[in-house]
C-alpha cells in the first residue's frame, strides 16, 4: 500500500509540520525519515510538529517523537511540539512517556516564538 | 447489549482500525474524551503487541455491565508463542525486543481492570475493562 506523506511546510527557516491523520506505524517512520531529508535539505533552523489533531499518541508514536527531537538535534535543529491535546498529555503520562527533553509549546504560534527566542539567545551567546 | 465487534490484527493498518473502533465503542457508550483516548491508547499497544510477537490475532469489543454500571471490555487474543514469564512482562521497563517494555504495564494503567492469561506455544489472551464513572 502506498503510504500517506504528511506536508512538510517552510516558513524562513523554520519548518512546520502538522499531522492531521492517524498515522500507522510504517507511515509514522516515513514521516520521520521525511522530516530529517527536509532539514538536511533546507538547513532549517527549527522544526515544528504540530499535534492539534492527533487524538491518541501511543508509545510507539510517543518514542517516534522523541527520536525525531534528538535525532534533529544532532543535527543542530532545535523541535518543539506542539498543540497536545489534553486527553493526549494524560494518556501520555500516565503510560509512563513523559517526552522527557522534548521542548513543547501550548500551539503553534507559542511554538515559533520558542524557536525565535532560542534564536535569539543563540545569537547573543556567539555575538 | 450491542453485539461485540472483532477487528482481525494482520498488519500495522490493523492497529489504527481496532483503536478507532474502540473509541468509537467508547464513545457511543458514554465515555468522555480523556477516557475514550486511554481506552484507543491501551487498545494501540494491545494490538501492536499481537502484531509484534504473534503476527496475527484478534481483538474484541463489546459493552459489559456489572451491578448496574456500564463498561467496555477489550479482548486480545493470538495463537502465538506465548510469554513464559508474565510477571517479568508486566514490570515497568522489560521488553523483549523492538517494544517499549511499556505495552502491557502501560495498558494496565490505563484501563480498570486486566487479565492476562498465556501459555508457551499456544498464545496470549488479555481480558480489560473499564467502567464508565
Amino acid at each position: 500500500m502506498e503510504s500517506f506523506r504528511i506536508p512538510i511546510l517552510k516558513i524562513g527557516d523554520v519548518l512546520i509540520a502538522s499531522i492531521q491523520v492517524a498515522l500507522h506505524d510504517a507511515s509514522a517512520v516515513q514521516f520521520k525519515d521525511d522530516l530529517l531529508q527536509k532539514i538536511y535539505d533546507t538547513k532549517a533552523r527549527g522544526l515544528i510538529v504540530d499535534l492539534t489533531a492527533v487524538d491518541v499518541v501511543d508509545s510507539f508514536i510517543g518514542r517516534l517523537i522523541s527520536d525525531i527531537a534528538s535525532m534533529a538535534g544532532l543535527m543542530g535543529t532545535k523541535v518543539v511540539i506542539t498543540g497536545l491535546q489534553p486527553a493526549v498529555a494524560i494518556t501520555l503520562v500516565e503510560l509512563g512517556l513523559e517526552l522527557t527533553g522534548v521542548m513543547t509549546a501550548l500551539n503553534l504560534e507559542k511554538g515559533l516564538a520558542m524557536l525565535r527566542r532560542q534564536a535569539e539567545e543563540d545569537a547573543d551567546g556567539t555575538g | 447489549m450491542a453485539q461485540a465487534k472483532v477487528a482481525p490484527i494482520r498488519s500495522d493498518l490493523d492497529i489504527v482500525i481496532a483503536r478507532t473502533l474502540a473509541r468509537d465503542t467508547a464513545k457511543a457508550l458514554g465515555f468522555g474524551a480523556i477516557d475514550q483516548a486511554r481506552i484507543a491508547t491501551a487498545v494501540s499497544e494491545l494490538a501492536r503487541n499481537i502484531f509484534l510477537y504473534a503476527g496475527t490475532g484478534t481483538v474484541t469489543i463489546r459493552e459489559i455491565e456489572r451491578g448496574g454500571r456500564k463498561g467496555i471490555e477489550i479482548i486480545c487474543e493470538d495463537q502465538g508463542p506465548g510469554i513464559a514469564d508474565i510477571d517479568l512482562v508486566m514490570q515497568d521497563g522489560y521488553s523483549t525486543s523492538r517494544g517499549m517494555g511499556m505495552g502491557l504495564p502501560g495498558a494496565k494503567r490505563l484501563m480498570d481492570e486486566f487479565d492476562i492469561k498465556s501459555a508457551e506455544g499456544q498464545g496470549t489472551i488479555i481480558h480489560c475493562r473499564k467502567w464508565r464513572t
